[in-house]
Formats: structure tokens, C-alpha cells, sequence
């Protein structure tokens, strides 16, 4: 009942009307940032942390009007997935998966209802697991040590299976392909430089968000420049809005889905170096293994595809501020921003934040409900404005896409020479879409890239190069069960229905896949 | 007489800056710019924001100070757009660290050296810390030394740098001061930061912990961590008294992590002493140490020349230090 008590004491200093107002503008610009290729959320909180300061605002306010930009970009994220199939960021590259078929098939409006639900599901519980569980959930980060890292990564790579369901080889190939690009930069446990060719700017490996820009957005715009001769009008009177609320038996269908991806969302968050990415990726590929199995719907526009992605990115958003919280450790890159920001504040995160500074989190706890009915307050009915997007004709929505694209990298950097990296991408992308590889396995590999080699090394150092450590606890074996049965399963089972994937695959984009 | 020493350098401080400010009153920064050469959330972008935010609270800058994070080749990319694009940017300061004396005198960043910029100030350091878990066995410093001496394999010690980098030097100029032969011998793992070396730690991954104090101060305030030596000359003033130094324990070794600024190479005298005095006014403002302490940052206060032979000092330890253990030839 403490718990409760001190949660009032929050909404008695989150519910000002300047905090409200604060609440309502991070949560608008906080959807466009996320919306908008190339500006992610750790962006979107770095660029109005000097509006915090300039305003001269307190503590408590500042943490109110970031952490809405937080979670806005998080529900924002879904939008260009859906209606552009260019991932807003990085989390919300799965929702791409089945979101951009369900709008081709002109159930845009219900996906983005359904994902801005799913979003507010995710968020929502995961918000009272930070306020319940947190001082628990910081036991549960304490049994990862790099072997069992290692293994989590393992598993999200062996479960790929659920990303591609055509041709297995090519996203085998994909993962690799973003391996490798993982490994360009200085080696953290070596200190020496790989693949950087003397090149300064390669030191501290390739920014994934350049990557995914360039991946999707670019290459989408290459594509469109190439069959600009045929159906450049055509292809959006084709797409039809369709209703914008999801029916009740969508609703119904998806809610175990939502309640499975928000946990699985949840954890991963919790664990610092997991983050949001992986979680929205472990609770698609998951629920693909459990309600999928052969294949049939996943990738085609399931609505389950859709909310999965959803719940578990914005529930491991609020994991990931257990965290960094109560350890001070960052669970993701947004966290690591808020963290500086507290600092600035002269607020010292860590165990004791709690006893130190309650008014402090129990404000940014009342601040993230506030924040999350302002969101499914302002998504739903906005969905109807969201789509209007598909109504803009490509010749036009594309060089408004390539623009985006351009300024937003170099807003974040500030080097031309990412730029260049961002159209290297972008003609790789176009390759490999002729070539139907799919995209989203080359993100996964440098995303995950890096801590999966780093983990691996240092577990291996620790233990004196004795490889067992690998397997030496109850908890990595259990990773390593699950890895390999989401492994191994899908391949007796796909033998069964080979013959129906085969006569699908052609039928399919390769980011579809 | 320590407490009293410090003060009257203290007070010194403060006379020696209202002089400078009376000369450097003729330059004002127009659009004044602060580059943090990191993505936002690390030390750089800390002493970037910070400093920006108390420069206007109190009131010696009128504008906001604008932050860009310029990330890349662990703050090569930075210096090298200093060097060679806004070599004359009067407006412009660069938040800098012991990092980057270290990837200097390393030669990481390819074709620059510290005589390509101005170094500025400083506005505190983090002294290095060698820490073990609450529950650790091991009892001082010498105790956790002459483990690795006896058997390297059985340590393995969590820092957030990466290898070669400052946390690393820290526990090999320790390991050096107490007689261990081959410093290359001291298993280092190299962790992302130092918040996840302290949750390794914690999670018993690892033994030892080699960071900054203000990295290890809310894990010592709660009990969970215990800090074996602090890497200082002296013991620390105010809540970090309790902190043996490694020097007391008979080995001496000091790492202090600096945190300052440089500026472009050829900004004129006017502005680099404008911008020092600026910084000395903060450094001694009472704000100021109350942001150096929620933050666990020590005293270390060089302006102008003092700061610019210190860095060349350093770079030149470095450089020696890291000579010796093969990272550099």
C-alpha cells in the first residue's frame, strides 16, 4: 500500500496544468520524431533537452516533458512502418513485417489502431511492472553475466526463422551480411581497429540508424526511380484507408498476443544491453513460433504480426527504465540520454534513487501513465490523418521521403560522411530487394552484432578460455534449450508444408518475407 | 591544515579569476557552441550540458549554449573537424577528458596531435577507483595485487573502457607500482561503459573493478560495492574521506580522470582568455562545487598554460605507460 500511497504523492506533482501542457507537447512532438525516418527517440530527447533547460524547468518537469518524447517516439515509430514500410526507428523495424502487407490489403487505418492499442498495452503494464517489480527486476539483471548474454543473443538469431519464411538460406545469408558490417570499428577488447581502412570515422562502427535509413528508406526511393516509368500514380490509388478501428474479433484475437509480447517486451528491456530492438524482435519471432507455425499468415498482413512488434517494443521502453533507475545502468540508448539528463540535474541514479529523491520518481512514474493516455487519447484519433499520407501521390511522397532521410542523418551526426554510408546502404538495399534477401536479418546482425561478439569474448576471458562457461548456468542452458527448439522445431514442422510456402514465395517482397 | 591550504588556494583561485575577467572583458561569444564529441548520454556530453547550463545560471554567458554532438572515432571525428575546418571559431569550445590526452598520445586519432588545438581549462577530475564487491574477500589493495601476482587467471577485472583505454591503464599502472613484472599478464574486461562493468560486478562475473568515482559513488552509498583504493595523492575532502588512497597502502599510483575543454588552434588571444575566465568564474562558484560533489568530481582546477603543460604531461605518461605494456611501438 506504500506503493500506492507514494504513486498518489506523483500524480499530486505530475498533475500541474504546466506539466500537463509539458505531457502534451512531448507526446505531439515525440509521435512526429518518431514518425519521421532517421529521428529516433534517443534523438528526439537529446534535441529538446536544451528546451528543458532554456524554459528553466525543474527536475520533475524536465523528466516529464522527455520522457513523454520517449514514449511519443515509441508510438510514433509505427507509423511510417505501416503506411511506408521505412521503420521510424529501430524498434519499430518488425512492425514493418506484417503492418506494411495489412495496409496494401487497405487495412492501414486498422493497423495503426491496433498498433497504437498494442502500444498502450505494452506501455501501460510495463509502467506498473516498473513501479511493482522494480526492485526485483534488478535481481534478474544481476543473473546475466556475459555467457548468459551470449546465449539471449544466440537466441534471437537462431529464432530468425520467424523474420523469413520463404527461403531460409537468404536470411541466413542477410544475418551475416549484418554481422559483418558489425564488426567494422575498434575492437573494444583488443583495442585495435578492423575494417576501418585508416578511416576515422568508421572507428566507432557503422551508426545502425544510417544503416535502416539507408536500407529501407533510400533503397524504397530507388526502387520507386526505376518503375517511375509504369505506375508512378497508380500505386497509391491502388492502397485504400479502409476502416479505421480495428473490429472486436481483431481486438479479441490479438489480446493474448499483447499480454504474451508485453512480458517477453518487458524482460528484455529490463536487461541493460538488450533493449528495446531485441524486444520487439524476441516477441514477433515468439508469437510467430507459437500461433503460426506453418507459416500461412505471418508476413502476410496479420494482425497479430502487428501487435506483437508493438506491445513489446514500448513494454520493453518501460523496462528499460527499471534499469536505469535503481542501477543507473542504461537499458537502451534513449535511457543512457535520460540518464545524462538526470545527472545534469544533479540527481544520481542508483540503488538509492528511491529513498533519495522520491518525489523525483514517483512524478516520472505518474508522468508516464499521464503520458500514455495522452498518447492513446491523441493516436486513435489522429489515424484517420495518418493515412492521408497514402493519398499523396509517390512522385511527390518520394523526394519528401529522400529529403527526410538526408536531413535527418546529418541532423544526428553532423558528418557528410554519413551521408554517403546512408547511400551506400541505399543501393545495397535496392541489390538485395532485386535479389529478394530480406532486409531485416542485415539490421538484426549490427544491431546485435557487437554485443553478441563482445559478450562471447569476455565470457570466454573470464573462464580462461574454457568454452564450457558457455553452458555452466541453469539459466543459459535454459536460453540454449529455447534457442535450439525454436531452431530445430520449424524445420520438421516447415517440411510439412513445404509444398504450400513454395507455391507462396513468389507472390512476396522480399521485406515481406 | 589541508582544509586550510585548499582554501587559501581557493581564495587565490577566486582573485587570480577576477583579474583575468577584468582583462578579457572585450569578447563576448556571439552564438556560443560547445561540441561533445560522443552521443549524447556520456561524460563528454555531460560536461558539455552542465557547463553550458551553469555558464548562463550564472549569469558570465547572456546565450544559451548550443550542444552538438559530434560522435566518432572516440572523439577523433571532433578534433579532426576542429583542426581542420573551424580552426578560427572563436564561439567554439570541445569538452575533453583523459580520453582523449589517451587516444592522443596513442596516436588514435590519425595525423593530429594536442599542439593542433588550445586547451582551455579544467573543471574537476574523477579519481580513479579500484573496487571489489561488498561481500568480496579480498581485503586492501595489496591483497587484490598480490592475487594477480600469484595466479593472473584467478582476477579478472570489469572497466567501461576498452583495452588500452584509461580504465585499463588504471589498474596497470597500480599492478606496475606494486612490482608486477609483466603488467600485459592482469586479465581487463572491457565493458560498455561504467555501469555495466559495476553490474558485472555485482552479478560476480567478475572480481575487481577498475572505474571513476563518480561511476562507483551510488553503488558505495547503498553498500553493495567496496572501494579498495582510491587512485589520489591524498585522501579525497568531504564524504570520500573514508576511501583509502593505493598510495597510503604502498603503492603508488595516482590516475585522476580529468574533465575540460580545448579550442580551435587559431582562436584569438582575446577569446581563449575570455573563454578561460569564463570557466575559472564557474569553477569557483559555489554551484559549481555543489555540482562537483552530487557528481563525485574532485578538485583538479588548471586554467590557460597550467592546464596546456599539464596535458602535455600526461600525454607524455601516456605515452610511456603504454609503451611499456606493448599497446603502442
Amino acid at each position: 500500500m506504500d506503493t500506492l500511497a507514494s504513486l498518489a504523492d506523483g500524480f499530486a506533482i505530475a498533475l500541474t496544468w504546466q506539466n500537463l501542457a509539458l505531457a502534451l507537447l512531448g507526446c505531439f512532438l515525440g509521435t512526429i520524431m518518431g514518425a519521421l525516418p532517421g529521428l529516433g527517440p534517443s534523438n528526439g530527447v537529446a534535441i529538446l533537452i536544451p528546451l528543458a533547460f532554456t524554459l528553466g524547468l525543474g527536475a520533475t518537469p524536465s523528466l516529464i516533458l522527455l520522457t513523454s518524447v520517449y514514449y511519443g517516439a515509441m508510438y510514433g515509430g509505427r507509423i511510417s512502418s505501416i503506411l511506408l514500410n521505412i521503420p521510424g526507428d529501430e524498434p519499430a523495424m518488425m512492425t514493418c513485417l506484417d503492418g506494411h502487407p495489412m495496409a496494401q490489403k487497405g487495412m492501414a487505418g486498422q493497423a495503426l489502431s491496433l498498433s497504437g492499442i498494442a502500444s498502450f498495452v505494452g506501455a501501460f503494464f510495463a509502467t506498473w511492472g516498473l513501479i511493482f517489480l522494480a526492485p526485483q527486476l534488478v535481481k534478474i539483471a544481476l543473473l546475466f553475466g556475459p555467457a548468459e548474454y551470449f546465449a539471449l543473443f544466440a537466441l534471437a538469431f537462431m529464432t530468425l526463422g520467424g523474420v523469413s519464411s520463404t527461403n531460409q538460406a537468404k536470411s541466413a545469408f542477410a544475418a551475416a551480411l549484418g554481422l559483418g558490417l558489425a564488426m567494422i570499428g575498434v575492437d573494444t577488447q583488443t583495442g585495435v581497429p578492423r575494417f576501418t581502412f585508416g578511416e576515422v570515422h568508421l572507428y566507432d562502427g557503422l551508426d545502425f540508424l544510417v544503416a535502416i535509413v539507408g536500407l529501407f528508406a533510400l533503397s524504397e526511393v530507388f526502387i520507386f526511380l526505376e518503375h517511375r516509368h509504369g505506375n508512378a500514380s497508380g500505386d497509391a490509388a491502388k492502397v485504400k484507408v479502409g476502416r479505421l478501428t480495428p473490429p472486436m474479433s481483431m481486438l479479441k484475437e490479438t489480446t493474448p498476443t499483447m499480454a504474451r509480447s508485453t512480458v517477453l517486451g518487458f524482460i528484455a528491456g529490463v536487461l541493460p544491453g538488450a533493449g528495446a530492438s531485441l524486444g520487439s524482435f524476441i516477441s514477433y519471432s515468439m508469437e510467430k513460433r507459437l500461433v503460426d507455425q506453418n507459416g500461412k499468415t505471418f508476413g502476410k498482413g496479420d494482425p497479430r504480426g502487428v501487435a506483437a512488434p508493438e506491445a513489446g517494443n514500448n513494454a520493453a521502453a518501460g523496462g528499460a527504465l527499471v534499469p536505469m533507475l535503481a542501477l543507473g545502468v542504461p537499458g537502451s540508448g534513449t535511457t543512457a540520454v535520460l540518464l545524462a539528463v538526470l545527472l545534469s540535474l544533479n540527481i544520481t541514479p542508483g540503488p538509492l534513487l528511491f529513498t533519495q529523491n522520491p518525489d523525483v520518481v514517483w512524478g516520472l512514474i505518474a508522468a508516464l501513465f499521464i503520458a500514455n493516455f495522452m498518447l492513446l487519447a491523441m493516436n486513435i484519433p489522429m489515424v484517420g490523418l495518418f493515412t492521408r499520407v497514402l493519398m499523396v501521390p509517390p512522385r511527390i511522397l518520394m523526394p519528401i521521403v529522400a529529403m527526410v532521410s538526408f536531413v535527418g542523418i546529418y541532423g544526428i551526426s553532423g558528418s557528410s560522411f554519413d551521408l554517403l554510408v546512408m547511400i551506400g546502404f541505399g543501393v545495397m538495399g535496392w541489390v538485395l530487394r532485386k535479389l529478394d534477401v530480406p532486409l531485416v536479418p542485415i539490421i538484426l546482425g549490427t544491431l546485435l552484432g557487437n554485443s553478441m561478439e563482445n559478450n562471447l569474448r569476455r565470457a570466454i576471458t573470464i573462464d580462461n578460455g574454457d568454452w564450457f562457461t558457455l553452458i555452466d548456468s541453469p539459466l543459459s542452458l535454459v536460453l540454449w534449450a529455447i534457442a535450439i527448439i525454436g531452431f530445430v522445431l520449424p524445420l520438421i514442422v516447415g517440411r510439412k508444408v513445404k509444398a504450400q510456402m513454395h507455391q507462396n514465395r513468389d507472390e512476396e517482397g522480399a521485406i515481406s518475407d | 591544515m589541508i582544509l586550510k591550504a585548499s582554501r587559501l588556494a581557493l581564495a587565490a583561485a577566486v582573485l587570480g579569476v577576477s583579474a583575468l575577467g577584468a582583462s578579457a572583458e572585450g569578447f563576448t561569444p556571439e552564438n556560443p557552441e560547445c561540441i561533445a564529441p560522443a552521443n549524447p548520454g556520456g561524460g563528454w556530453d555531460f560536461t558539455c550540458r552542465q557547463v553550458g547550463k551553469s555558464l548562463q545560471d550564472l549569469g558570465l554567458l547572456d546565450k544559451t549554449v548550443q550542444v552538438v554532438n559530434l560522435a566518432g572515432g572516440g572523439g577523433g571525428v571532433a578534433f579532426a573537424e576542429v583542426v581542420n575546418k573551424r580552426g578560427d571559431d572563436n564561439d567554439l569550445i570541445v569538452a575533453a577528458s583523459t580520453a582523449t590526452a589517451t587516444r592522443l598520445a596513442q596516436g588514435a586519432y590519425p595525423g593530429n596531435s594536442m599542439d593542433q588545438v588550445r586547451w582551455l581549462a579544467t573543471i574537476g577530475a574523477d579519481y580513479g577507483v579500484i573496487a571489489v564487491a561488498a561481500d568480496s574477500e579480498i581485503a586492501d589493495l595489496p591483497a587484490l595485487l598480490d592475487q594477480i601476482k600469484n595466479d593472473p587467471t584467478a582476477v579478472s577485472v570489469a572497466g567501461g573502457s576498452a583495452v588500452g583505454g584509461w580504465d585499463h591503464l588504471k589498474v596497470l599502472i597500480a599492478a606496475n607500482a606494486y612490482g608486477i613484472e609483466d603488467v600485459r599478464t592482469v586479465k581487463y574486461i572491457a565493458f560498455d561503459g561504467g555501469g555495466e562493468a559495476v553490474t558485472q560486478l555485482l552479478a560476480g562475473s567478475v572480481q575487481a573493478f577498475t572505474g571513476d568515482i563518480s561511476e562507483a559513488k551510488g553503488f558505495v552509498d547503498s553498500g553493495d560495492i567496496r572501494v579498495l583504493a582510491v587512485l589520489s595523492p591524498d585522501r579525497l575532502p568531504g564524504e570520500f574521506a573514508d576511501f583509502p588512497t593505493a598510495k597510503e597502502q604502498g603503492v603508488e599510483a595516482i590516475g585522476a580522470n580529468w574533465r575540460g575543454f580545448y579550442a580551435p588552434g587559431n582562436m584569438s588571444d582575446e577569446a581563449y582568455d575570455a573563454w578561460v575566465a569564463k570557466i575559472a568564474d564557474l569553477y569557483a562558484s559555489d554551484s559549481w562545487k555543489e555540482t562537483m560533489a552530487v557528481n563525485g568530481l574532485a578538485p583538479l582546477d588548471l586554467q590557460g598554460d597550467a592546464f596546456q603543460s599539464f596535458v602535455s604531461d600526461s600525454v607524455a605518461q601516456i605515452q610511456a605507460i603504454s609503451k611499456e605494456i606493448g599497446i603502442i611501438k
